[in-house]
């Protein structure tokens, strides 16, 4: 099967390729319009923000471990939130999620590219610019002060603090703006996503027949269109009230802040579900191969998802049961918010029957995995105790809340991302990463993690408020925000050992071959890394697992399905 | 890259021990906060409530994270019995294992059963909403209109006929006949929330929109609280003190704080209130009994009967009277209200005069 | 890899996918879609709430012949496109420039229409609450006709320098897509900015 791809000389290194003038070398991935080369490099982008997100983040928890701390000032924390959120949401977790979907989602449907590869291009430098501009407001975003300042209105902007009368300098002018250039990157790419699965398929591959990776990106990829357009709206109202005197936000002339939060969080809740979905596609790749048997409920696993997508769009307003709804309203919500738990419920069993009967193999990411699926039950669990209305009351706008969201967000969504680079790597460089440091890195990792977000849910049942800078002693708060604070360290340890597992397995590590993990879709046809064209020859498959097929054939996939 | 060695099978039984000795250390904690002293502590514990929308939330609480409980002891059971049962062993043979793609039956049991789950906490939940949004308001309710600043509380007690900030004074309530009190939430400028969390759960104080909220203690105490929605830069330091006192002790502060302030001050603040009403504190502040009626920062007529100032950051002494007001941003950076230029002597003379504010 | 001794199903012929452009183009649409509701909320949201100024009643004249423009563009497009699919140009060509030219006449409408609010009445985006919902929803809708005008121009001066054949059908067609829905969203704002919330 080598025989049939050979690969192209050039960056993505193989031990033997010829080495080209660094200027040619950059001037090829600048212009590229190849899905693989545009996956890295959101993938790159996304870790170098993921870097500098976690830096605000560790700012602030050095600022809040203990009560009246002075490590920065009440501005510069404020700003340290709301940056930390942006980039974290914008900048890290869905580039990093467009990556992968951009790499794997043509070779896994034996395609050669992605429906507009030149709209991959825009897509990808719109979202790049779009960091790049939030972060100029540390230079140009004038503060009151005559110096440069990031937002600080925290990551949801709530009106009317966004209003000029409250926010004045520019510094949200560069969260809005940022926001809606990189929106449009977003949508380029899901229309992309979108067209090249329905359009591009090889031959055999219908609809019930692709993996489930590809499945669940159409469905984020569905859901982006109806999530990030309502963002885009709310945003070039804000740039209509600051810039030519509307009144849409503006409570003076009678118009609404309680308008602001319908319009956000009916992005912002279908939002963290673009955010988890491609994060189960890992998890549904990951978890079969490495217990040796195809996934449980196939036909489940995708009527699920769509169930999930479109019940989202209909419970965002639990994220602000406190604003005064009235009770039949605040009711409707607890409805479609716990009732959009039971898909998910759902995934999680056939995860779990997937393992169950199989030969479980714990390479490192298998242990993400596992890990992500116990992190993201009592995160959902969390989450239905946040969904009960009267329960929200007291936790909502807490540190419970603040934990419950990192659980999904580092303990599911960066778990299961951390499995994807372990389990893609191979196929993206040639070479397998490190396992001993993948286990290093994991087992640092959960501890870090527990330490941190386990314990930062009881300050928020003692009554400690989010997005404060500091906090008074004698509330029962300050050992548990220690405690958090510690656990941030550990973490950063493990992240480092991670960072430095990458590029020394990119340089050094042993050479992967196609199929180091002996897995069952398309993209492990191929040489790793592929070369430009993907395939020599179209695939044609016939069942869920092509390589299943090729490798049993005295037991292939399309007898059952 | 495959790892089969038996240190590995090993390892993962004793990390699935700990892993089990982790989750049931966490459960003790959380067990642990559960029994939180509740009475004199000044713990803001949604785990000791001591008013009746507190109470039922709590009450609510406790059965969501027992249901919520049972269905994570179940399920992390299942996980860790597949990661320890069905790992690869040592000595595997590398055949395949029989390829299971599904089961209606398990798939249709681990539905139904979620939604049964999911409709019986949602009525529960939706018989609480009701049961405190929709409460009645009785006769005797005290009523008390609270406007959310940036970065202080107003009190009105329009009934009574004073303004007061940052302190709220009720009367506890008598199970067998409450005496509940009622708060109107508004906001002067932006988004801010009434968070007490030992008395009832949060609601937010909306600019052009009218909140309600209700409380009614059970037992005599202060309890603590503070902003809950993040409104600016000192949003921090918005603090909420509720104090709930004996009928008559309520009665008691009502009408001093029903009084204006001393038409003629001691001779020794006499100084201080030329320097107050000649300097722009009249523009922001009210004292009653005096020219000065501005409604920007918190009313002052009765100052000295707070026992915090700076909404609850400061004790109401004399030197950090003076030390607040010569410089509000060295305890409150960005508040606004700003310093004004005066001289040590100066500043003297209006702390002295504040000091007659009782 | 190695060859199979099994008998494997036949495929599933002919292998037939829908167009990427067409469903690109319905996927950018549902996109807008979402956008321009969100503007018809905050308008209906709004109606009757503005503290000071005019009412709709007392400022908007109802653009029927600009309506009328530019509905009927909607039907000479797809003839045009029908007329390229059938290679005749000269009527793909005509029909194609009617339906530009109709646009264009929209949009001078929606010109003399806000020339008239604006400097005769006074009337403006910061006016008051009416002012900037009716003026933000109007003008998103204008600037996408004025971004579909521009696509029309372009092709209609290929089409006159003779560069455009029968092969491009499908891309002209996918185009009209987006041009019916620049449309039917003005059927939405029609009404409720001119019927409904008058």
């Amino acid at each position: 099967m080598a025989s049939d791809s050979i690969p192209i000389a050039g960056a993505l290194s193989l031990p033997r390729a010829e080495r080209k003038p660094w200027l040619e070398v950059l001037h090829e991935w600048v212009i590229t319009v190849d899905h693989k080369k545009l996956g890295i490099m959101y993938i790159v982008y996304a870790l170098f923000f993921l870097v500098v997100g976690g830096i605000e983040a560790t700012m602030m928890r050095i600022q809040l471990a203990v009560p009246n701390a002075h490590f920065v000032s009440p501005e510069v924390f404020n700003q340290l939130f709301t940056m930390h959120g942006t980039t974290m949401i914008f900048f890290v977790a869905m580039p990093v999620l467009f990556g992968f979907a951009n790499y794997l989602v043509p070779l896994m449907i034996g395609a050669r590219d992605m429906a507009f590869p030149r709209l991959n291009a825009f897509s990808f430098w719109m979202t790049a610019f779009g960091g790049l501009l939030l972060y100029f407001s540390l230079v140009g975003g004038t503060g009151l002060y005559g110096a440069g300042s990031a937002p600080d209105v925290g990551w949801w902007a709530y009106a009317p603090l966004t209003e000029p009368a409250f926010s004045r300098g520019h510094s949200t002018d560069f969260w809005t703006l940022a926001l809606l250039v990189s929106g449009v990157g977003t949508i380029g790419f899901a229309v992309n996503t979108v067209a090249t699965i329905f359009s591009m398929r090889c031959p055999g591959m219908t609809l019930s027949k692709m993996p489930l990776l590809v499945w669940l990106n159409l469905v984020m990829a569905g859901m982006i269109f109806f999530t990030i357009s309502p963002l885009t709206a709310a945003q070039m109202m804000l740039v209509i009230d600051r810039y030519l005197g509307g009144h849409f936000f503006d409570t003076q002339a009678g118009g609404s802040a309680v308008i602001w939060m319908h319009f956000f969080w009916i992005f912002g809740h279908p939002e963290v579900y673009v955010l988890i979905i491609p994060c189960f596609a890992f998890i549904s790749e990951i978890v079969p191969v490495f217990s040796r048997k195809a996934i449980f409920g196939y036909p489940v696993m995708v009527a699920a998802t769509v169930g999930i997508g479109f019940v989202s769009m209909s419970v965002w307003a639990h994220h602000i049961f406190t604003i005064g709804m009235p009770s039949w309203g605040n009711a409707f919500f607890v409805a479609t918010s716990m009732a959009v738990g039971v898909p998910t419920g759902i995934k999680i069993f056939n995860w779990l029957g997937t393992m169950w009967g199989g030969k479980i193999r714990f390479a490192t990411p298998m242990l993400f995995a596992v890990g992500f699926l116990f992190q993201f039950l009592i995160a959902g669990l969390t989450g239905i105790m946040l969904a009960s209305a009267p329960f929200d009351w007291q936790l909502g706008n807490s540190y419970f809340v603040v934990a419950h969201f990192h659980y999904v967000i580092v303990g599911g969504i960066l778990f299961a991302l951390f499995g994807a680079f372990y389990y893609w790597f191979p196929k993206f460089t040639g070479r397998v990463m490190d396992e001993t440091l993948g286990k290093w890195h994991f087992w640092l990792f959960v501890i870090g993690f527990h330490l941190t977000f386990d314990f930062m849910h009881i300050p928020g049942l003692l009554g400690m408020p989010r997005r404060i800078y500091t906090y008074e002693a004698g509330r029962g708060w300050a050992t548990w925000n220690l405690i958090v604070t510690i656990g941030v360290f550990v973490q950063i340890v493990a992240v480092l050992i991670f960072v430095f597992n990458l590029v020394q397995s990119y340089f050094r590590g042993p050479i992967a071959g196609n199929d180091p993990w002996d897995a069952w879709t398309l993209e492990w046809s191929t040489t790793s890394p592929p070369p430009d064209y993907n395939f020599a020859v179209i695939p044609e498959v016939r069942s869920r697992r092509p390589l299943w097929d090729l490798k049993h054939p005295e037991d292939p996939d399309w007898k059952y399905e | 890259m495959q790892e089969c060695s038996a240190a590995t099978n090993g390892r993962v039984r004793r990390w699935a021990r700990r892993a089990v000795l982790l989750a049931l250390g966490m459960l003790g904690a959380g067990l642990a906060l559960w029994a939180q002293p509740g009475g004199r502590s000044q713990v803001p514990s949604i785990f000791a409530p001591e008013s009746t929308p507190a109470d039922q939330l709590y009450q609510l609480a406790l059965f969501v994270l027992a249901v919520c409980g049972g269905i994570f002891i179940v399920v992390f059971t299942l996980l860790v019995y597949s990661v320890v049962k069905f790992r690869r062993r040592d000595g595997d043979d590398g055949r395949e294992p029989p390829q299971v793609y599904g089961s209606d039956q398990l798939e249709m049991a681990w539905t139904v059963i979620p939604v049964l789950i999911v409709v019986v906490l949602f009525l529960t939940s939706a018989r609480v909403i009701h049961s405190v949004q929709d409460a009645r308001e009785p006769a005797d309710a005290i009523e008390v209109t609270v406007v959310g600043h940036q970065f202080w509380w107003e009190f009105r007690y329009t009934h009574y006929g004073f303004t007061t900030a940052n302190e709220l004074h009720v009367p506890v309530s008598d199970p067998s006949h409450p005496t509940p009190t009622f708060l109107t939430l508004l906001s002067a400028d932006t988004d801010h929330s009434f968070w007490v969390p030992r008395l009832a759960g949060k609601t937010d104080l909306i600019p052009n929109k009218v909140n309600h909220l209700w409380i009614d203690p059970h037992n005599v105490g202060l309890y603590l609280g503070q902003c809950a929605q993040y409104c600016g830069v000192e949003h921090a330091k918005m603090l909420l003190r509720v104090y709930v006192q004996p009928r008559d002790q309520f009665d008691q502060w009502v009408k001093e704080q029903q009084q204006p302030a001393a038409v003629d001050p001691p001779p020794d603040a006499v100084a201080g209130r030329r320097v107050f009403e000649s300097t722009a504190c009249i523009n922001c502040h009210t004292i009653r009994g005096t020219v000065a009626n501005g409604r920007f920062g918190p009313d002052l007529t009765h100052l000295m009967s707070r026992d915090t100032i700076g909404s609850g950051i400061l004790p109401n002494t004399p030197q950090t009277v003076r030390a607040w007001i010569s410089n509000p941003d060295a305890f409150k950076p960005d508040c606004l209200m700003p310093a004004m230029n005066l001289s040590d002597d100066e500043w003297d003379q209006m702390a002295a005069y504040l000091a007659t504010l009782r | 890899m190695t060859a199979i001794p099994v008998a494997v199903p036949p495929p599933p012929t002919p292998w037939e996918l829908p167009s990427r452009g067409r469903v690109g183009m319905f996927s950018l649409v549902a996109a807008e879609a979402t956008i321009f509701s969100i503007f018809v909320v905050a308008y209906i949201f709004y109606v009757g709430k503005s503290v000071t100024g005019p009412t709709p009643s007392q400022i908007l004249e109802v653009p029927i012949f600009a309506t009328i423009c530019l509905l009927s563009s909607s039907l000479t497009i797809h003839f045009a496109v029908d007329a390229l699919r059938k290679a005749q140009m000269a009527a793909f060509t005509l029909l194609w420039g009617i339906t530009a030219a109709l646009g264009a006449i929209f949009l001078v409408g929606t010109g003399l229409e806000w020339y008239r609010m604006i400097y005769r009445l006074g009337f403006t985006i910061r006016t008051n609450l009416f002012g900037t919902t009716y003026y933000s929803l109007v003008g998103l809708h204008a600037s996408h006709v004025t971004v579909g005008l521009i696509g029309l121009v372009l092709v209609l001066i290929l089409a006159l320098a003779g560069k455009v054949r029968q092969e491009h059908a499908e891309k002209c067609e996918v185009f009209s897509i987006y041009w019916h829905f620049v449309d039917a969203v003005w059927v939405v704002v029609f009404t409720v900015v001119y019927i409904v919330g008058r």
